[in-house]
């Protein structure tokens, strides 16, 4: 078995909420491979985001270690969490989250942009526009996309930057079946062509059911 | 990229973008309005003062250059001034302020045509009678008058317009130099007296005899040349301090408009400020981007301003042609634009920091 490309150990998170702490995670271990499409699934409140926010560098942990391609990133500074946000992981947002003043286009571009890897994708990105079904919508801007292609730009502005990890939190969540099957398609067809490592987060056990394997989570902690 | 981001931003908003532009324009045309006004009414007043075709200006003394108070100059000493070698023409005339800006002059009519060349006349002639006037085409556009007309409004009495007279020679408004000195209570004296020499050459000398410790120690004495080149903004009391205050609240008013305005952009863009963080943008990549839409205001708001200071000059021209001159100074664009430029960084400065800090899940979760 390679080595795992996401590895967790005893990580905690306490969030200071007012004068009281609470914990969102309470000693997670985790390991993930390279290539692997993992689901994470459990009710609201078990930690799930807070695990996302701290593989993604949004927030740094409180105790434990991460080590992503054996990069311990548990104790990277603010200047570091930004690093790895724009070389290591890509995010999907359950809300899209494009910049709405900006077209499909330059939502990518930007991310390119901000990366240091100027704005034009490589040739080779033309058929991954055209696998996420987005190769006609791009000079658009996202109110006149539909939720669907929203999320499918979403997802091609996380990976341009080829990313070793994407995180998506709940990225059917705010779409009709029909729109949540082509995104789900679409992630999987990314995990299998390009060997794309995902961690996804969902509600739904058909969305989980497309991933290789599913960890379960309550409490702060995998459950299963 | 980061350009097309920050104009998309400013387009985003246009009525936001274009009031903030507005609002850094007034203190731009409002510094280069009145810089303009200070610099148009000195070049005029000293373009009026060659005009009258003297080589050498005799003040009382202790006063300023703007204004003089009252005629404490005998008439005597004119006459004492036509007895010095050299000196073809000496002219005393006697002014009195009407408004703060505008002032009536009392001139002896025929010595000043000796020495000026007379009044060129677009409507009427010269005096007749004592109570007459003669206005420039200023005045008269003005105040909407004509050969013939009556004015009642200048020391609250009559006067019957005789002339309009083409502008440039001294005052807008003259009357007969008796009828001012007895109606101000000045008779036999003068506010300030011109001399022609017979030859050019000859100024010096005469301004040695004018300064003689027997003659007028303590009067202001000038060439003409030296008289016109004093009318600048810093020889007038108070005028360059009035204008650094100026400055002052041109800097304020750019800096308060951008900085509230930037800090509800930063609001309403939070969202859009942890999309950006969650893409790896640094503290500085955000930051940049809100000082470069203050950038753009700030040089929007300089160009409207200065757009502005064209329409400001046209209208007073319209409305005010004898009171107020404005010129126009493009040696002032610059600075005005670097005082706009320095107001909308510094507003910018706190929703900026405020911006690039913020916590990104928080702004990610912001609605």
């Amino acid at each position: 078995m390679s080595e795992p490309l996401i590895e967790i150990r005893a990580l905690t998170k306490v969030y200071r909420v007012g004068k009281v702490d609470v914990s969102a995670l309470r000693g997670v271990d985790l390991d993930v491979p390279p290539g692997e499409f993992l689901a994470i699934v459990g009710p609201s409140g078990s930690g799930k985001s807070t695990l996302f926010h701290i593989i993604g560098g949004l927030t740094p942990a409180t105790g434990g270690a991460v080590r992503i391609g054996g990069q311990d990133i548990s104790a990277l500074t603010d200047a570091g969490r930004t690093e790895l946000r724009k070389n290591k992981v890509g995010f999907v947002f359950q809300k899209f989250n494009l910049l709405p003043n900006l077209t499909a286009a330059d939502n990518i571009a930007i991310a390119r942009h901000i990366a240091g890897r100027g704005q034009t994708p490589e040739p080779e990105f033309e058929e991954v526009l055209k696998l996420l079904g987005v190769s006609e919508r791009l000079n658009h801007r996202p109110a006149a996309l539909s939720g669907g292609e929203q999320q499918r730009v979403a997802i091609a502005r996380a990976i341009v930057n080829h990313p070793a990890i994407l995180l998506a939190d709940e990225p059917t969540g705010n779409l009709d079946s029909e729109n949540s099957t082509a995104v789900l398609d679409v992630m999987r067809d990314l995990n299998r062509r390009l060997g794309q490592t995902i961690l996804m987060i969902t509600h739904n056990p058909e969305a989980a059911a497309f991933a290789h394997r599913t960890v379960r989570m309550r409490d702060g902690r995998i459950v299963g | 990229m980061t350009a097309k981001l920050v104009l998309e931003n400013l387009k985003h908003k246009p009525m936001r973008s274009l009031l903030s532009v507005f609002l850094i324009a007034i203190p731009v045309t409002l510094i280069l309005c009145l810089v303009g006004l200070s610099q148009g009414m000195l070049a005029d007043s000293a373009r009026r003062a060659r005009g009258i075709g003297a080589d050498i200006v005799i003040r009382p003394p202790k006063t300023s250059m703007l204004t003089l108070s009252g005629a404490p100059i005998p008439e005597k000493v004119v006459d004492a001034i036509r007895q010095k070698p050299h000196v073809a023409l000496a002219m005393g005339m006697i002014v009195h302020p009407i408004t703060s800006v505008t002032f009536v002059s009392g001139v002896d009519l025929s010595r000043f045509n000796q020495m000026s060349g007379g009044f060129k006349y677009l409507e009427g002639g010269p005096f007749r009678g004592p109570d007459d006037m003669i206005v420039d085409e200023y005045y008269a556009q003005q105040h909407k008058l004509h050969a013939g007309d009556q004015v009642t409004d200048i020391l609250n009495r009559p006067w019957h317009v005789s002339g309009i007279a083409e502008g440039g020679k001294f005052a807008h408004v003259s009357v007969p130099m008796r009828t001012l000195q007895d109606l101000t209570g000045n008779t036999a004296k003068v506010s300030q007296i011109f001399v022609k020499v017979d030859n050019p050459a000859n100024i010096p000398a005469v301004m040695a005899e004018l300064k003689a410790p027997d003659f007028l120690p303590d009067y202001n004495i000038y060439t003409m040349e030296e008289f016109t080149s004093l009318l600048t903004v810093e020889n007038v009391g108070g005028l360059s301090t009035f204008i650094h205050v100026m400055v002052g609240i041109g800097v304020v008013i750019g800096f308060a408009v951008v900085l509230l305005s930037m800090y509800m952009a930063v609001l309403q863009r939070t969202r859009e400020i942890g999309i950006l963080k969650a893409l790896g943008a640094s503290r500085w990549f955000i930051l940049k981007i809100i000082l470069a839409e203050a950038v753009v205001m700030g040089l929007g708001g300089t160009v409207v301003g200065i757009g502005l200071s064209f329409a400001a000059r046209a209208l007073i021209l319209a409305l005010y042609p004898a009171s107020l001159t404005q010129a126009i100074t493009p040696d002032w664009w610059p600075i005005a634009g670097a005082i706009s430029l320095a107001g909308a960084l510094l507003g910018a400065l706190y929703p900026g920091l405020s911006a690039a800090a913020q916590d990104p899940i928080e702004a990610l979760a912001y609605e």
